[in-house]
């Protein structure tokens, strides 16, 4: 866990007061609404169909206890007892009022929480890997350096009126976790020749209306230089990136016109001018950082104890166990996926009921910490193995023990039309009913590894473009029709899908993935080749010939 | 399902209501004929040209303390005189999500 010091938690409260005085001034009418709406949008504010949306930073999704429970207390108290995990390590609630939302954030503040720069032009929440930390082989825990980030550009006046929103995701093991080369800058920690802590640095991915991978702009950084190398991208991004066009003001926009060689130009030129500045890190700093994040008193235990041993007689527990539990890097301990995507369920919603019990279950087996990851699941990142089977009963009870963590039903979707006020067609639904047609585990388990992403308009929030399937709603003729892509990966190998055809309708969205199952189980050439390999393979033909035959 | 974010031009097509969300808790909201605002489409008012569409929603967006983002929504009329929500999205923003909320199910 990080412990904030005392700026932090001054910024925090600063902000609530401030916060409370504007919404003040708002519901007077002292404040217009084209006046407010920059205001709110600071502080992680959105109005969508229903009613007002609110969305929490978990910066590099970590959460401790107490402040889960105070995500389950909001929840409760302020909406309707549930909230929803993003793709980007936030929290939303769907039915905040406005007139309650200060006292909403002086809540959470008393835990360290806030919710500003989750919306606006501005830098976003800094995102890592839900398995910082605690992944064997990582080179360091990347959060450090996200908490730098985090710091540096808070409220940055520099940065807060950029062309576009800015997405930094950091990551520092081999298998990209953290989604880094779908986001405006995508670090990866490296060490040199020299054994020295840099970055690989990426620059100009991100989905949406205009898709784009994110290309290497640098090789290595220095994790000394690192601040002032993000600081010249953003002064690049920031004279040159397009504020006359909405659609064109992203920075993958700006990298695409450029060119890569022309942008990495402009950026090594303004990085000539600042890298020697007071933007230079000194290791003291870091030092501090690296304090503040304190880790477990890891016990020295088996690598099989006695009670996994045991209970792997249990078919129920050792299919959960198989999918939702990973290596740790301490002996005796594992990593434990929480899959919110129970069959028929919400693709990453939780209810204060369960974001308390598994407040309890953490304090209990995880030594008061929970992640949260980009695939809109939670993480105990500390499981003694001795526990798993008492965790599991413990999770199951409370409907979060569903065994499809990285199966073909852990799907990734955004609220869509049900909720969203920019959407065009419903996610949600679709979602629910797959997760009804793959129920059965057996079958899950047979078709392996498959990631389906599903968004309800071209924003791409629920990043259909890099799903091994992926489902993008849009409107024809006053009617929901939803396009479909085969191909597409958010992780180190990161592509982007590819159509396979004219889009179906709301009803026939299930049967057409069946059908892609199907010609995938009939194609593979044996049964661990995935579905991304015999895609690959075989390219879309085979898939587009299975789904249109009959359609 | 068009965003009504997207609506460049005040254009009707058959009758219409002006639509938005109350300011202080975010619900959403209809005008009606008395200038005010309510939760009930059955209390709306109905416009049936772009004149009076113009002319209503003008009227809303001048209520900035009240509601906010004011836009022109298509209804249908039941045979019965009913009002009803004339597309999916309209149907979802007046009788909510068609998915179950987790807390409820």
């Amino acid at each position: 866990m990080y412990a904030y010091d005392e700026i932090d938690r001054t910024l925090v409260n600063e902000r609530v007061s401030e916060f409370r005085d504007q919404v003040k001034r708002r519901l007077s009418g002292e404040l217009t609404e084209d006046e407010f709406k920059i205001l709110r949008l600071q502080n992680g504010v959105y109005l969508q169909l229903h009613a007002y949306m609110f969305r929490v930073a978990i910066p590099y999704g970590t959460l401790a206890t107490n402040q889960m429970r105070a995500l389950a207390h909001v929840a409760r108290k302020y909406d309707r007892g549930y909230g929803h995990f993003t793709t980007r390590q936030n929290i939303q609630f769907n039915w905040i009022k406005l007139a309650e939302l200060p006292d909403a954030l002086e809540d959470l503040a008393k835990v360290g929480i806030h919710a500003m720069q989750t919306s606006g032009n501005n830098m976003r929440n800094v995102t890592s890997d839900q398995w910082a930390g605690v992944a064997p082989g990582e080179i360091e825990d990347p959060r450090i350096w996200s908490e730098l980030i985090r710091q540096h550009t808070t409220l940055h006046p520099e940065f807060s009126f950029l062309p576009r929103k800015f997405k930094i995701a950091i990551t520092a093991s081999d298998h990209d976790r953290a989604a880094i080369k779908i986001h405006d800058i995508g670090l990866r920690l490296i060490k040199n020749e020299k054994g020295e802590t840099g970055f690989e640095v990426l620059v100009g991915g991100g989905l949406g209306r205009t898709p784009f991978i994110a290309k290497t702009i640098k090789h290595f950084v220095h994790g000394r230089d690192i601040l002032s190398y993000i600081e010249a991208i953003l002064r690049v991004y920031n004279q040159y990136g397009r504020r006359d066009n909405i659609y064109k003001a992203r920075i993958k926009i700006l990298v695409h016109e450029l060119g890569i060689e022309k942008f990495s130009r402009e950026v090594e030129d303004e990085w000539q001018h600042i890298r020697n500045s007071s933007l230079q890190i000194d290791e003291e700093v870091i030092e501090d950082i690296r304090s503040r994040f304190t880790y477990p008193a890891y016990e020295k235990l088996p690598h099989m104890p006695d009670e996994l041993r045991q209970a792997a007689a249990d078919p129920d527990f050792e299919a959960w166990r198989k999918n939702s539990v990973a290596p740790h890097k301490v002996q005796g301990y594992s990593i434990v996926t929480i899959s919110l995507k129970p069959t028929g369920g919400p693709p990453g919603d939780a209810t204060a009921e369960q974001m308390d019990a598994l407040a309890d279950l953490a304090d209990k087996y995880s030594f008061g910490e929970i992640r949260v990851g980009h695939e809109q699941n939670l993480a105990l990142p500390h499981v003694a193995k001795r526990d798993l089977p008492a965790l599991w009963k413990a999770l199951d009870k409370l409907g979060l023990a569903t065994p499809n963590v990285n199966l073909i039903t852990d799907i990734i979707a955004c609220p869509g039309l049900d909720y969203c006020s920019l959407a065009n067609a419903r996610s949600i639904p679709i979602a629910q009913e797959l997760t009804r047609r793959f129920a059965n585990h057996e079958l899950a388990n047979l078709i392996g590894r498959l990631h389906i992403n599903i968004s309800g308009c071209i924003n791409a929030c629920g990043h259909h473009h890099v799903g091994h399937i992926g489902i993008l709603g849009v409107e024809k003729n006053g009617e929901e029709v939803y396009q479909i892509t085969i191909g597409g990966r958010a992780d180190e190998n990161a592509a982007l899908g590819t159509l396979i055809g004219p889009g179906v309708k709301f009803d026939e969205v299930a049967d057409v993935v069946e059908d892609i199952v199907e010609a995938y189980l009939a194609l593979r050439e044996r049964p661990e080749e995935l579905f991304m390999d015999t895609v690959k393979r075989l390219g879309v033909e085979p898939f587009k010939e299975r789904v249109y035959a009959t359609r | 399902m068009t965003s009504p974010l997207e609506q460049k031009k005040i254009r009707i097509a058959g009758p219409s209501v002006v639509t938005a969300n109350r300011t202080w808790d975010g619900i959403v909201v209809y005008r009606t004929a008395a200038k005010s605002w309510s939760a009930e489409l059955s209390e709306a008012a109905i416009v049936r040209n772009s004149d009076e569409a113009r002319a209503l929603l003008a009227e809303a967006v001048a209520d900035d303390v009240g509601a906010i983002g004011p836009y022109i929504a298509p209804v249908q009329i039941g045979d019965d005189g009913k009002v009803l929500p004339g597309n999916l999205r309209e149907q979802i923003r007046r009788t909510g999500v068609t998915i179950g909320q987790p807390a409820q199910v």
